[in-house]
């Protein structure tokens, strides 16, 4: 077994990266996602790959696009508003069914916001990074272990599915340092049959590119890619379960607030109140089958967010009615305490009665 | 082991959030679970600095502490903010060079050390954090002598190694006080 190394969820998420062959990486600086940028324009020179601090987010995903067009291993990393600056690449890159990895370690928002901790950019990220008919895989990572994990995977989910990746982490697991075991790198990469690498006439061109006059054209691809998302949703839903067997309460929630509300499970259930935690590890694809499993047995659901409520809504439409689906959250930079919650828990358990 | 939420505090540049990594390596070493949480933003430009640092047996859940059973506060304001925090029982280290008020808490250890004279008399300008951390090591008995040291070697970067040795003797101040 590798030895463990403390390390920052950023600077975990870079070397994971590293290791997972990318060797381009292109960025804009932001807070609270700036030592990951910081690492990258330290390691990768000594790979002999890439970093470029890019004028501005826009320019950045565009060298992504390219590079990814050309057959890399690319990732870009950012928070919230320069996420949003990116969107319209992230659009590109997804219709022209190209692979890559994007980082959102939010920050609240709306707006320049604040640099502190926050998950309201769920909706973003799971329903329209940008115009278009498209999805992309979004992971959320609750640990730096997971950071580093997820970050080495989503490269080959990416390449597989030859789509954009996403990994929504927040303020509080980019800045936070927990021992961490990196991945081996990767010697061995996937064939890119379909990159624009050149090839003196050896073969027919490829070309990549997201216009389509043709209607018929565009909605053919659109189809496709649609088949795409299918496989997806049966093959790459993830989740983590915390004594929810028995639980008459599952508190549902992702990244950062996972930590503080499996605190107050924990506190929950030293109090006698059967709560248990249902962790989404992919926002996009929901872990819908999961979740379905355990509707009929729990008598309420409480959705836990930093945010105004986002994630609630995919709770919604898994449990269909079948029980109460509560919210608690804290936005803007503030982060709910385990109190809190365990106040909560306890609001609905008497709510349950007998 | 008993869960230890620290929180280390005071002003930016005292080195609270190295000496939380130290606590936090050994806690690695010791193979236990372990969680280092900063505060980041605008406030650290001359204002406050402070982390968390959680070691556990138990997957650790929120690395934001609220509720710490260890405070080693270096500056006033750091101790007005979170002396209240601190759980019945728990343990408060003030570095007195700085802090002029007493703690109000009486259902709690305090432990009051001229962290920064002593380290500036011995010589060890900078250090009263690594001071701090010996007097915690000392009333707590989080750690063996060993693992602390191994953390101090892990911790203080290869470009500055010379400082090792001044760290060990910083610890030691703290551990005989």
């Amino acid at each position: 077994m590798a030895e463990k190394v403390l390390m920052k969820g950023n600077e975990a998420i870079a070397e994971s990266a590293i290791r997972a062959g990318c060797r381009f990486f292109f960025g804009y600086p932001i807070t609270p996602q700036t030592e990951l940028a910081a690492y990258m324009a330290k390691r990768m020179p000594k790979e002999g790959g890439t970093y470029l601090q890019a004028e501005s987010e826009v320019a950045a995903i565009n060298m992504v696009y390219g590079a990814s067009a050309a057959g890399a291993r690319v990732m870009t990393s950012s928070s919230s508003p320069g996420v949003s600056l990116k969107s319209e690449g992230v659009s590109y890159i997804a219709g022209a069914d190209l692979p890559c990895l994007i980082i959102n370690i939010e920050r609240g928002g709306p707006g320049l916001g604040s640099i502190q901790p926050s998950q309201s950019d769920y909706w973003q990220a799971t329903r329209a990074l940008g115009h278009g008919d498209f999805q992309m895989v979004v992971y959320a990572p609750s640990t730096v272990q997971e950071m580093s994990d997820l970050a080495y995977g989503a490269f080959d989910i990416a390449d597989k599915y030859r789509t954009p990746v996403m990994i929504l982490g927040d303020g509080m697991l980019g800045q936070m340092m927990e021992p961490v075991e990196l991945p081996e790198p990767r010697t061995e990469l996937p064939e890119k049959p379909w990159a624009t690498t050149g090839h003196g006439n050896t073969r027919e061109k490829n070309i990549a590119n997201s216009l389509y006059l043709v209607a018929e054209e565009l909605e053919r691809t659109n189809f496709e890619r649609f088949e795409r998302y299918d496989e997806i949703k049966a093959n790459e839903q993830m989740s983590e379960q915390v004594d929810c067997d028995d639980a008459d309460i599952i508190i549902v929630a992702f990244g950062a607030s996972s930590r503080i509300a499996r605190s107050a499970v924990r506190a929950a259930r030293e109090e006698g109140i059967k709560a248990g935690l249902f962790r989404p590890i992919t926002l996009w694809p929901f872990p819908v089958d999961a979740l379905k499993a355990t509707v009929g047995k729990a008598k309420a659901y409480l959705s836990v967010e930093m945010n105004m409520g986002q994630m609630v809504d995919d709770v919604r439409l898994v449990v269909e009615g079948a029980a109460p689906v509560e919210f608690y959250g804290r936005t803007g930079g503030v982060i709910p305490t385990p109190a809190e919650v365990l106040d909560k828990i306890r609001e609905i358990n008497e709510g349950l009665g007998d | 082991m008993e869960e230890m939420r620290i929180v280390f505090a005071g002003f930016g540049g005292q080195g609270l959030l190295f000496a939380g990594k130290v606590v936090a390596y050994a806690g690695l070493i010791d193979d236990h679970e372990v969680s280092w949480l900063p505060s980041y933003g605008p406030e650290m430009r001359g204002g406050t600095a402070n982390c968390s640092v959680t070691l556990s047996d138990e997957p650790i859940g929120s690395p934001l502490i609220s509720n710490p059973n260890v405070l080693i506060a270096m500056n006033n304001p750091s101790l007005i903010k979170f002396e209240g925090d601190v759980t019945p029982g728990g343990k408060i280290f003030i570095d007195t060079s700085l802090i002029n008020r007493t703690p109000e808490r009486d259902d709690c250890e305090v432990y009051a050390l001229e962290a920064t004279n002593m380290a500036e008399e011995e010589g060890l300008k900078g250090l009263a954090n690594i001071v701090l951390v010996g007097k915690m090591l000392k009333e707590t008995g989080f750690c063996t002598y060993e693992t602390i040291e191994a953390a101090i070697r892990k911790t203080v970067p290869p470009r500055k190694a010379a400082l090792i040795d001044k760290n060990l003797q910083a610890l030691k101040l703290g551990m005989e006080n």
